[in-house]
């Protein structure tokens, strides 16, 4: 895998320059960092030949709380040919998470950058339909970030502790609408 | 008459509707009986497991995995167990990944009856869906033998199984794959050459190569559309690249396909079953790893140490080191994965679930794009999608 | 009249208060709405399927529109996002009307407990029977069907329900 990935890291050096920010092959799985704002076209770059990551098999992110940038957002590709995965990375501002879509590379962009939208609040420019996926259209706030409680009830059971999404984060009730 | 036809009409299918197979809802946009545009409405079943997950251990978590794809417990208990794995560098003795590949396929089977007898029973042959819930009925008594439950077993652990397969087992699964073939035989023969079945199949729902691959497709429905692509062949795991098998493949994409395809996998599976169940070897059933797993019973009374080891995994839990991976599996519906990302504490930072049903439906608005309203029944019947994975 | 013996009357003829004849009938016949969640709609199915056959206790007919069930079997987890679409199909059933509960999270929100499930559907509508079990077996499934048919008789003797 080591030896697979090199061409792509000199690739993706040679073709973004400086925006090509880190590499690594960690447990046999390769990663690339890229500035957020060309990750489109590293994305566009690795998916034509001779790399032929055609398949945008997942697409998610994860919350670096408290660290900004926070929110890493992982671009799961998949290659039928080489038999090989690639996850390319960029990181975003939890305070003004911006991404462009990647909807003109991959079709199937298209649901997993509205979940992403929905339960990480990351906007993707010149998306078509950016709306909230799972939760309700009048739904306030973001999930799955770090910082949003788990919103749990109490319940009767007896030494329930409310549980909180993270030890570092003060526990404040989750908003819910009112009905 | 001209302004008549130009007009498109708006009807809404579900979240409660007897064909979508679960709480899917549909805008379609018709022209006459033709379908111009469908847009797929879900999130009824969102649950926030993987919100849930971040406040739990990783042996909690097993139970939660569980209940995303329910058809196919054993496959989510798998990925799932794989991503912690090769987070904590954790080699499987080859005996329980035998075990894993046994109760895999058999819930490969049985998740494939469901299919054939919900789709059997939206084009009312529901005499096919007595007889398939019928069959199914033996895999969750063989599961319950297993486990304990009948439909969340939670038996695969961090580095192993719960416990060996017990004696009155095998009788049964040989029993099982025995008469496999023939109850197939049974199902074809009501089906394959039944006009209804054809006519409402053939050539409906088609999906082409270049589509199932845009939108990241996988599965069942993917290799219909003639793409050989299998990840127990092409990157196995668990020790699949012990068994000879072979990966069947449609050529036109369409519903039929998908239904010759899912049929011809269950016989395959059998294969594989005979095969693991012949080459079963010897040895522990989980790993030997004290600060995975917990010690057997009978040390508990003799090794302090062992006392200790039970004491921490009970309490706190595995305290995988830091790093990010990413497992998969292939699921009744296609790849399942696990992207787990640990800051080295005994909860993960992130679950993602990777959902195959999701990726599928995303590609349902192509399938039946210019095609009739009646066969959108037939679409979703024929892409499987299980909502609990297409929500989480 | 004539000919017929006291006997043969005693036989054939019996007395009852209309509020216990109608509850006999509605019992004996709940037809469940065909409304399925997740999990434990599987198990429901099965209930229905050839194993256990529903049908012994007269609720094989599974109605897919709300307007023509008697019973609503809440089967699997209610997210925040259902629990308006469930109420309303609630409102659509005609009375008289149950509700069962099938399954830990139906009754009390199950293992979850956070933003995106309602914890318990007694929230939002009113139940008659809950079922335990994740899922639970369709023989707790059948037990809960004739606990409920108890329940109807039982409202029957009372008249406390009679819609």
């Amino acid at each position: 895998m080591t030896a697979a990935l090199e061409p792509v890291q000199e690739f993706l050096a040679e073709r973004l320059g400086d925006d090509a920010l880190a590499a690594s092959v960690d447990r046999g799985e390769a990663t690339v960092l890229i500035a957020p704002s060309r990750v489109v076209d590293a994305l566009a770059a690795v998916k034509a030949a001779p790399w032929d990551f055609a398949v945008l098999i997942d697409l998610t992110a994860w919350d670096r709380h408290p660290i900004e940038p926070r929110l890493e957002v992982v671009y799961n590709l998949l290659s039928w040919s080489r038999r090989q995965r690639l996850r390319v990375r960029a990181r975003v501002d939890s305070r003004d998470a911006v991404l462009p879509t990647a909807t003109g590379v991959y079709a199937a962009a298209d649901w997993f950058e509205r979940e992403l939208w929905d339960l990480f609040g990351i906007r993707f420019d010149g998306h078509p339909n950016l709306t909230r996926i799972l939760m309700p259209d009048d739904w306030e706030g973001h999930p799955l970030r770090r910082d949003f409680a788990l919103g749990d009830e109490p319940v009767e059971f007896q030494g329930h502790i409310p549980k909180r999404p993270s030890d570092i984060i003060p526990h404040v009730p989750a908003r819910r609408k009112d009905r | 008459m001209s302004e008549l036809t130009r007009e498109t009409l708006t009807i809404n299918m579900g979240p409660q509707h007897p064909s979508t197979h679960g709480v899917l809802r549909l805008v379609l946009e018709l022209s006459g009986e033709t379908i111009v545009s469908c847009k797929p409405v879900i999130g009824y079943l969102h649950t926030g497991i993987e919100k849930e997950m971040e406040t739990r251990t990783y042996h909690q978590n097993i139970a939660l995995t569980d209940r995303i794809e329910y058809l196919a417990s054993y496959f989510e208990e798998m990925a799932y167990c794989l991503a912690v794995e090769k987070l904590l560098g954790l080699e499987v003795p080859r005996r329980a990944q035998y075990i894993r590949v046994i109760l895999c396929e058999l819930n490969r089977i049985a998740s494939h009856l469901v299919w054939l007898g919900t789709s059997a029973l939206d084009l009312n042959a529901s005499s096919v869906m007595m007889y398939a819930f019928a069959h199914r009925e033996e895999y969750q008594e063989m599961s319950e033998i297993v486990s304990g439950q009948r439909m969340m077993p939670g038996y695969f652990r961090i580095g192993g199984v719960q416990w060996d397969l017990p004696e009155e087992f095998f009788p049964r699964v040989r029993k099982f794959i025995d008469e496999l073939p023939r109850r197939l035989d049974e199902y074809e023969a009501l089906l394959t050459d039944n006009p209804i079945w054809r006519d409402r199949h053939i050539g409906i729902s088609s999906l082409s190569r270049e589509q199932a691959l845009a939108y990241g497709v996988t599965g069942p429905v993917l290799r219909a559309s003639g793409v050989n692509w299998d990840l127990r062949k092409a990157i196995p795991y668990s020790s699949y690249e012990d068994f000879t098998f072979e990966v069947p493949v449609g050529a036109n994409g369409d519903a039929f396909d998908r239904y010759t395809v899912r049929m011809a996998e269950m016989r395959e599976s059998g294969r594989i079953l005979r095969q693991a169940l012949d080459g079963l070897p010897e040895g522990p059933y989980i790993t030997s790893d004290r600060k995975v797993a917990l010690p057997p019973r009978p040390e508990l009374v003799r090794s302090m140490e062992a006392v200790i080891h039970q004491f921490k995994l009970v309490s706190e839990g595995i305290h995988p080191p830091k790093g990010e991976v990413y497992a998969a599996v292939e699921s009744p519906r296609g790849e399942k994965g696990y992207f787990i990302v640990s800051d080295g504490s005994n909860k993960p930072v992130r679950v993602r679930v990777r959902a195959p049903s999701f990726s599928n439906l995303a590609a349902l608005p192509v399938m039946v794009q210019g095609e009739m309203l009646a066969d959108v029944v037939v679409a979703i019947a024929s892409i499987d999608i299980v909502l609990g994975d297409v929500d989480r | 009249m004539a000919g017929v013996e006291e006997t043969d009357l005693q036989r054939n003829v019996l007395t009852t208060t209309v509020d216990r004849m109608l509850a006999w009938a509605r019992r004996s016949s709940v037809w469940p709405a065909q409304f399925g969640l997740a999990c434990c709609a599987i198990e429901m199915i099965s209930t229905a399927a050839a194993r256990f056959d529903i049908a012994r206790f007269g609720s094989e007919v599974m109605r897919a529109s709300p307007r023509q069930a008697d019973l609503m079997i809440v089967a699997g987890r209610v997210s925040q996002k259902m629990a308006p679409v469930l109420r309303h199909i609630h409102d659509q059933m005609l009375e008289p009307k149950w509700v069962i509960a099938m399954g830990d999270c139906a009754s009390c929100g199950g293992v979850y407990n956070n933003y995106a499930l309602v914890q318990g559907v007694d929230k939002i509508v009113p139940v008659d029977v809950y079922i335990a079990g994740c899922p639970p077996r369709p023989e707790a499934l059948l037990y809960g069907i004739i606990k409920l048919q108890e329940k109807i008789d039982e409202q029957g003797r009372q008249g406390t329900r009679t819609a």
